[in-house]
């Protein structure tokens, strides 16, 4: 599949690479497969009787490192996501090389290493990837403001008001002590009709595991947010959600969970 | 530091049945005492105590332990977190007052609740391993221990540099945030390195910590940012104060007998 168009177009392989990380241009027929592999993560991929296993990637944030200055610095995005995302793919790629685990998928790994709880060692650096590419994907350079359209109509209706979320948000993610996340997630079969909630987790967790679709993540592990905010994490938490949250990318996560959960 | 005596007494009781309403359950546990020790113990004003935990500071200054933890931290590291957790406590304590006239270390025991801690736990282990942590390191640190200590951990681990990887690998692999410890097993009656997450510490569970690593992110991020490791070789080469790991474990022959060698204290 890929390796045969690859050699034959070496010339070509930078054209496939939808965007740049720090790493440039690779130039590498890996690059080709690493593209594709990037949309196709979500199931093994059966090609003749082969089962095509790839490594884990890691995933670039949907903007350059510097865009979301000055309320989240390049330096912050240079390790965090370049040492301690990076960190976590590595890792998770030696641990699961040999084991049947190699043809899963991410969500397929979390659910079964975290093992109702007991959980199972990928499971932290399996956990940890999905949500940084969340936390990435949950920011965009110029957030904040509000949502609109269906998402502020659920949040209306689930929370009171959009400031009230807010409020839930603020603290879920200031009380979490030590390591760990907050959430805004949907849930799929509620039982008092509330669709929307608000989650905190400790260090690898995530509603996935609930059985919940997260689509909105606060990362509140020291390392988000010490470079630049020392210890005020509540200041952290403010300019998150002034400045940094997508509320697009939010509402188009709910839709996506409406449709699965139809 | 503080003594490692245990009120055995109020430890001995069966598991009560916590509810929301503590003062209940507290006031069952015949702990006349403390009882006795109204919210004025030791003022001499009738109005409300004001404070109740102080922030004890490092024994050294805070450019002290340069350049392996840099003033810039510990300013930040005491000044803000350790402080924060001792403001925090005292906050909570100004609405609870069955927790009154407790010292450190026995608030710390009986806010972990037998592993379903209460709300002033977080805080009140938090100052209490902090206190602990910056004890456990010295200016010209690093080394070996001697003597009695050095004998015991060669017992208990085969030798110092078996001790020391255990320790080291401890530290890299506690995922989140939490703290590592040499410590001494009351019961088992030996050293074991162990891992404990966020706020616990061994005391809860009767074992007598000698030194501490405090691997939460906000202790080394500033200076080392995510390399643990270079964190972790530091302390031991440079930081933990085996003086003061030596001092801990003397005291500790009060309660625990260790039994054959005698440990020599020169």
């Amino acid at each position: 599949m890929a390796t045969a168009a690859a050699s034959s177009t070496a010339p070509l392989s930078n054209a496939f690479l939808p965007r740049l990380g720090p790493n440039g241009g690779a130039k590498s027929t890996r690059s080709l497969q690493w593209a594709k592999n990037q949309r196709q993560r979500s199931s093994p991929r059966r090609f003749g009787a082969a089962v095509i296993t790839a490594k884990f990637e890691l995933k670039p944030p949907p903007y350059p490192l510097n865009a979301l200055e000055p309320h989240m610095s390049q330096n912050t995005l240079s390790f965090h996501w370049g040492k301690h995302h990076r960190g976590y793919v590595d890792n998770l790629n030696k641990q699961i090389a040999g084991t049947e685990l190699e043809s899963k998928s991410l969500e397929d790994i979390i659910i079964q290493t975290y093992n109702k709880g007991d959980l199972l060692p990928p499971f932290n650096n399996a956990a940890q990837i999905w949500n940084h590419d969340f936390f990435w994907e949950s920011m965009k350079p110029g957030g904040g403001g509000k949502p609109s359209g269906e998402l502020l109509k659920l949040i209306e209706r689930d929370f009171g008001s959009f400031e009230k979320l807010c409020e839930e948000l603020r603290s879920a993610a200031a009380t979490q002590f030590g390591s760990g996340w907050a959430w805004l997630a949907f849930n799929p079969r509620p039982s008092d009709g509330k669709e929307l909630l608000v989650v905190k987790s400790p260090n690898a967790v995530n509603p996935l595991v609930l059985g919940y679709i997260p689509i909105l993540t606060i990362d509140v592990w020291e390392h988000a947010y010490y470079l630049d905010f020392q210890n005020r994490r509540p200041d952290y938490i403010s300019i998150f959600l002034e400045k940094l949250v997508s509320w697009e990318g939010v509402g188009a996560k709910l839709a996506v969970a409406k449709s699965q959960a139809a | 530091m503080g003594s490692f005596s245990l009120h055995a007494s109020c430890l001995a009781q069966p598991k009560l049945p916590w509810s929301n309403d503590c003062s209940q359950n507290l006031n069952s546990l015949k702990l006349p005492a403390l009882q006795q020790r109204g919210p004025n113990f030791g003022s001499r004003k009738a109005s409300k105590v004001l404070a109740f935990y102080g922030l004890k500071s490092p024994p050294y200054e805070l450019d002290a332990l340069e350049p392996y933890m840099s003033k810039r931290l510990m300013e930040t590291h005491w000044g803000e977190h350790h402080h924060g957790y001792v403001e925090g406590l005292n906050k909570q304590l100004e609405k609870n007052d069955i927790l009154y006239g407790y010292t450190l270390d026995e608030l710390v025991k009986v806010t972990y609740n037998n592993g379903n801690p209460l709300p002033e736990f977080n805080n009140a282990a938090q100052v209490w391993n902090h206190d602990f942590f910056w004890e456990s390191m010295q200016p010209g640190g690093g080394g070996m221990p001697e003597l009695g200590l050095l004998q015991q951990i060669e017992k208990d681990f085969g030798s110092f540099t078996n001790f020391k990887e255990k320790f080291i690998e401890a530290a890299l692999s506690l995922f989140g945030s939490g703290w590592v410890w040499l410590v001494l097993k009351r019961r088992e009656k030996r050293l074991e390195v162990v891992k404990t997450s966020n706020a616990v510490n061994p005391i809860v569970w009767d074992d007598i910590p000698l030194i501490s690593l405090d691997t939460w992110e906000h202790a080394y991020y500033q200076d080392y940012k995510n390399d643990r490791g270079k964190y972790v070789n530091a302390f031991m080469n440079h930081l933990v104060s085996w003086h003061v790991a030596t001092v801990r474990i003397i005291r500790a022959e009060a309660f625990v007998n260790l039994g054959e060698p005698k440990i020599p204290v020169a």
